[in-house]
Formats: C-alpha cells, sequence, structure tokens
C-alpha cells in the first residue's frame, strides 16, 4: 500500500488502465493527516504539520475490499490503490505484483539512486589544516 | 475596532478586476504555470507549505501565483484551505533516522559515521549574480558517484546519538503519546515543549530566525554548535483504522537541525551537554537551525538556568508573536474603517482643546493642566462614512 501511495499517479495509471467493476464503500474523500515527529528525533512525539490525503474504500465483485490513503488529492490514484489493495488479496496477486507492483519498486528503486549517487558525489572528506599563529 | 459599512461593491470589482490584470503582468510575457512555480521556486513552496501547516506542492504553488509570490499572503490562502478539509487522523511520529538523505552535515565532528554529504546546498556558492540564468539552457547533469563505495547508502546514524551513547547529552524526556495540538484547541501558557515545538514548526521564519539571532548576540545566549543538520525524504505512515495496522501513505521532504549546547550543570544535573531542536517540512535550513537555537532557549526553566529576561526565553512572547497570519491579521487590519472610533478621538482632542483655551486667562501654564481622559469617550457627532456598530 505504502509503494501504491508513494507511486506517480500517471505511471500507476499507465501499468493499470482499466479497472474492475466495484462499489464503493466509501467514496474518494479529500482530506488532512497530522504529520508528527519526536523532539531531538528520538524523544516525545509533536505535531509538526498536515499533509492532504485522498482516501477511499471499495469493493469488488468478487467480495474483496480494498482501502486507500494517499499523499495528495489525485481520486484517481486513490482509486487506483484501492482496487488494486483488493486485487492483490485475490487470485491475481502473483500477476499484479509482476505487472504493476514491480515496475513501481523499480521505479521507485531508481528514483531513489537517482538522488542517493547524486548526494555521494557531494560527500567532503575534511583535512585539517597546521592551526597558524594569531 | 472597525465598523461595517455599506456600498462600495463596484469599486471592489474594479480593484479585484485590475489586482487580476497585476497579477499577470505583461501579456506578452508567457503565464507562470503551477508547475513552473512548484518545480522552479521550490523553496518558496517549501515556505508556504511549512508555514500554512499543509504539505501540498501542487497548492502552495497555486497559492504563490495567486498572491503574486507575496508568500505570507500565500501561506494565509493555505492556512484557510487547510481548515476546511476533514482531519483523517495523525501519522506515526516520522522516523528522521532512516531519511533518505540528501544533505548531512555537522559543525561538531567532522569524521561522523555516514561521512558529511553537502547536497543542493547555497553555502559555497559565490552571492554573485548569475546572468547565465537568464539565457535559457538546460544546466550541466550533476555528478553522481556510488552510494556504495561513498559509504553513504546505509542509513545515517544521529550524530547526537553518539553523545548519548557516553552519557554526554541530556537523556531524552518522555511525553505523552498523543501531543497536544494548537490546531485543536487554543494556546494556553504554560505551554509544553510538544506545543511549542508545533508553533515554531508554523511560525514566522523571519520572526524565529531574528529571535535564535537574538541569542547568539547574548540576549538568552545558549552556546549553540550544529550537532546535526540534515535534509532529505521521510517514508510517512499511518496506523489505518479500517486495517489495525500503519501503513505508508506518502513520503515528505524535511529539514532538521539538531544542536549541542553548553550546559555547566546544576544542582541536581551533572555537567553534560543538552539539546535543541529543529524541525521543518521541506529544505529550510534557515528556519530549522533558528528553531532548534529558540527550542533551547525556551528550555531555560526546565534545565534550570536563569531567566535573564530575553524575549527568546518567553514563551509567551515567542508563542503569541510568532504566527505570521495571526500578526498580520491583526496588524493589517488597523486599516480597515474606523471611523467611530476615530470620530471619538478627535472630538477628545478638540474639547480638549477648547478647555484649554478658555481655561488660558485664568492660567498661566494651561500645558500644566493634565486633564483626566473621559471615562467614556463622548458619542460621535455624525460618523463620516457607515453606520456605527461598534
Amino acid at each position: 500500500m505504502g509503494l501504491l501511495a508513494r507511486a506517480c499517479p500517471a505511471r500507476l495509471a499507465a501499468l493499470c488502465p482499466d479497472l474492475p467493476p466495484f462499489d464503493w464503500l466509501r467514496p474518494p474523500e479529500i482530506g488532512a493527516v497530522m504529520v508528527r515527529g519526536r523532539m531531538g528525533a528520538t524523544g516525545a512525539p509533536f505535531n509538526l504539520g498536515e499533509m492532504s490525503v485522498t482516501r477511499c474504500a471499495l469493493r469488488l465483485e468478487d467480495g474483496m475490499v480494498g482501502h486507500a490513503y494517499v499523499q495528495g488529492r489525485d481520486r484517481d490514484h486513490a482509486t487506483r490503490a484501492a482496487v488494486l489493495d483488493a486485487l492483490m488479496q485475490g487470485p491475481r496477486a502473483p500477476d499484479l505484483d509482476r505487472a504493476v507492483l514491480a515496475p513501481l519498486r523499480r521505479d521507485e528503486a531508481a528514483r531513489l539512486e537517482a538522488r542517493a549517487a547524486r548526494a555521494a558525489a557531494t560527500k567532503v572528506e575534511f583535512f585539517t589544516m597546521v592551526r597558524g599563529e594569531d | 475596532m472597525y465598523v461595517a459599512t455599506k456600498g462600495g461593491e463596484r469599486a471592489i470589482e474594479a480593484a479585484h478586476a485590475w489586482l487580476a490584470e497585476e497579477r499577470r503582468g505583461d501579456p506578452a510575457v508567457p503565464e507562470l504555470s503551477v508547475a513552473q512555480i512548484r518545480e522552479q521556486m521550490s523553496l518558496a513552496v517549501n515556505r508556504v507549505m511549512a508555514e500554512g501547516s499543509l504539505h501540498d506542492p501542487d497548492l502552495a504553488a497555486l497559492a504563490i501565483k495567486q498572491a503574486r509570490g507575496d508568500l505570507i499572503e500565500a501561506i494565509f490562502l493555505i492556512r484557510a484551505y487547510r481548515t476546511t478539509l476533514p482531519r483523517f487522523g495523525a501519522s506515526v511520529p516520522v522516523d528522521t533516522a532512516r531519511m533518505a538523505i540528501d544533505r548531512r552535515i555537522s559543525a561538531t565532528f567532522k569524521d561522523v559515521p555516514g561521512g558529511q554529504v553537502l547536497g543542493p546546498t547555497f553555502d559555497y556558492s559565490h552571492r554573485l549574480l548569475d546572468f547565465a540564468l537568464m539565457a535559457e539552457g538546460a544546466p550541466p547533469p550533476a555528478p553522481t558517484r556510488d552510494p556504495e563505495t561513498a559509504n553513504t547508502a546505509a542509513p545515517a546514524p544521529h550524530v547526537l546519538a553518539l553523545l548519548d551513547r557516553d552519557g554526554l547529552m541530556e537523556p531524552q524526556t518522555d511525553g505523552a503519546e498523543t501531543p497536544p495540538d494548537l490546531t485543536r484547541s487554543p494556546l494556553e501558557m504554560p505551554a509544553e515543549r510538544a506545543l511549542r515545538l508545533q508553533a515554531l514548526a508554523r511560525g514566522d521564519e523571519g520572526f524565529i530566525l531574528g529571535l535564535a539571532y537574538s541569542t547568539q548576540r547574548g540576549y538568552g545566549r545558549t552556546h549553540a554548535f550544529v550537532g546535526e543538520l540534515r535534509i532529505g525524504r521521510c517514508i510517512v505512515e499511518m496506523e489505518i483504522p479500517e486495517l489495525g495496522f500503519a501503513v505508508g501513505i506518502g513520503e515528505i521532504e524535511l529539514t532538521e537541525c539538531e544542536t549541542v549546547n553548553q550546559f555547566t550543570g546544576s544542582k541536581t544535573e551533572p555537567a553534560q551537554f543538552t539539546r535543541g531542536y529543529g524541525l521543518v517540512p521541506g529544505q529550510s535550513e534557515r528556519k530549522a537551525i533558528a528553531m532548534s537555537l529558540v527550542d533551547r532557549a525556551l528550555r531555560w526553566e526546565e534545565l534550570g538556568e536563569d531567566n535573564t529576561g530575553a524575549p527568546a526565553q518567553d514563551a509567551e512572547f515567542v508563542l503569541s508573536h510568532c504566527d505570521n497570519i495571526q500578526a498580520t491579521g491583526f496588524l493589517e487590519h488597523i486599516k480597515l474603517p474606523h471611523y467611530v472610533d476615530f470620530q471619538s478621538e478627535l472630538e477628545l482632542i478638540r474639547r480638549l482643546r477648547r478647555e484649554a483655551v478658555a481655561a488660558a486667562p485664568q492660567s498661566a501654564a494651561p500645558a500644566a493642566h493634565s486633564a483626566p481622559a473621559p471615562s467614556s469617550s463622548p458619542a460621535p457627532s455624525s460618523p463620516a462614512k457607515g453606520e456605527a456598530a461598534e
């Protein structure tokens, strides 16, 4: 679900253009989630600020229920994520993992690697110079 | 106090139409798209998201466009929008130790495990205008290096954890797992640290910067070192009520600053280092460093330090004035009609002058005549415009 939530909506739509019929349990709704941090990174939590999130829930014809909580305000993105969540609980899971989730995993890995490689190129080695008289 | 007035609809409509024209600027110049602002003005977008207290890059970019680049006006638009959203819940606290690092530096240790990573920083740039940016053209690609050989592939441990391990760092204090939320209940004093951090995270960058600078100049000095500053992306997870477990719902960029501060010990504590903490959505290290300095200054009481009367130590002063939307709302309201208030002041001044003139023949020093202010202002004779409704 996290992978689907972080996926680029256009890429997800391209990988999974046709959706099976379903009934809404909760049509897509745009709201906010309060993001928390921890004081001193490891201490008690505090409220940092909100992020926009779209959620929905649906049931496929075979009875499988899918949920989605997806960053942003893209209703189609949330709908696709919920449909895939439902389908991944059924017999088509291995096929979908190969056809949809694996490419998304590769995309995400490539995106992270591209940034990590740029960051690695800016790693510094410090040399302490001999301190002069002052 | 301002009063309700009627009239001026046509003038307002014309003002709005002209505003839209001015916003667009010269029509011969191509119009900016929201996506262009989001991608190319990303630090402005970050600031609007942080102080607007809603992470949504598209909306922040739209707000900047709508506000003609006035960031406080854009923050106002985002704050107004966020009040319309239902709250689905709160995230699991983000784990910044698992951050995908873009930048990570320490001013306290040069050799930190995982190394120092400069990232896309202005720090070593000449502050000279780059006229090449006036010409179109793609920048050359940034160099890359294999993170495995650079030893930056593994999640970088927090630098302060190293001091923590040696017992030289004050221990983290516990707090409620459900922190107070100033967007849900009014700010009350004394404010605990969780509430102060929330207020600082959404507070005005300029105000927090000024206060932090004041502590460096001696107004509540805390001798801060930047133990670690890191910028990168963190996965946001949330416990989904329907499922009963936490799943990833997205990813946000964060800037985190941990300061190490001198502390000579108190009656109950041995000498040790203390902490200041800053965490800001987006890439915003000036704000994160400033936040950690102000956080540390505000902790004087729990650490048993003296209150020197410095503004940065005064939680009520800091928290009541750091919100730029509250501040600008109150500041700018004085340009609204105050006709009735002002009429009463005018009436008072005229009466005092009349009385002074009348008293002049009897007394040689009318200036010494201190007229007591009337407890109730005289009723305005005729408001210039608008019906009085004070």
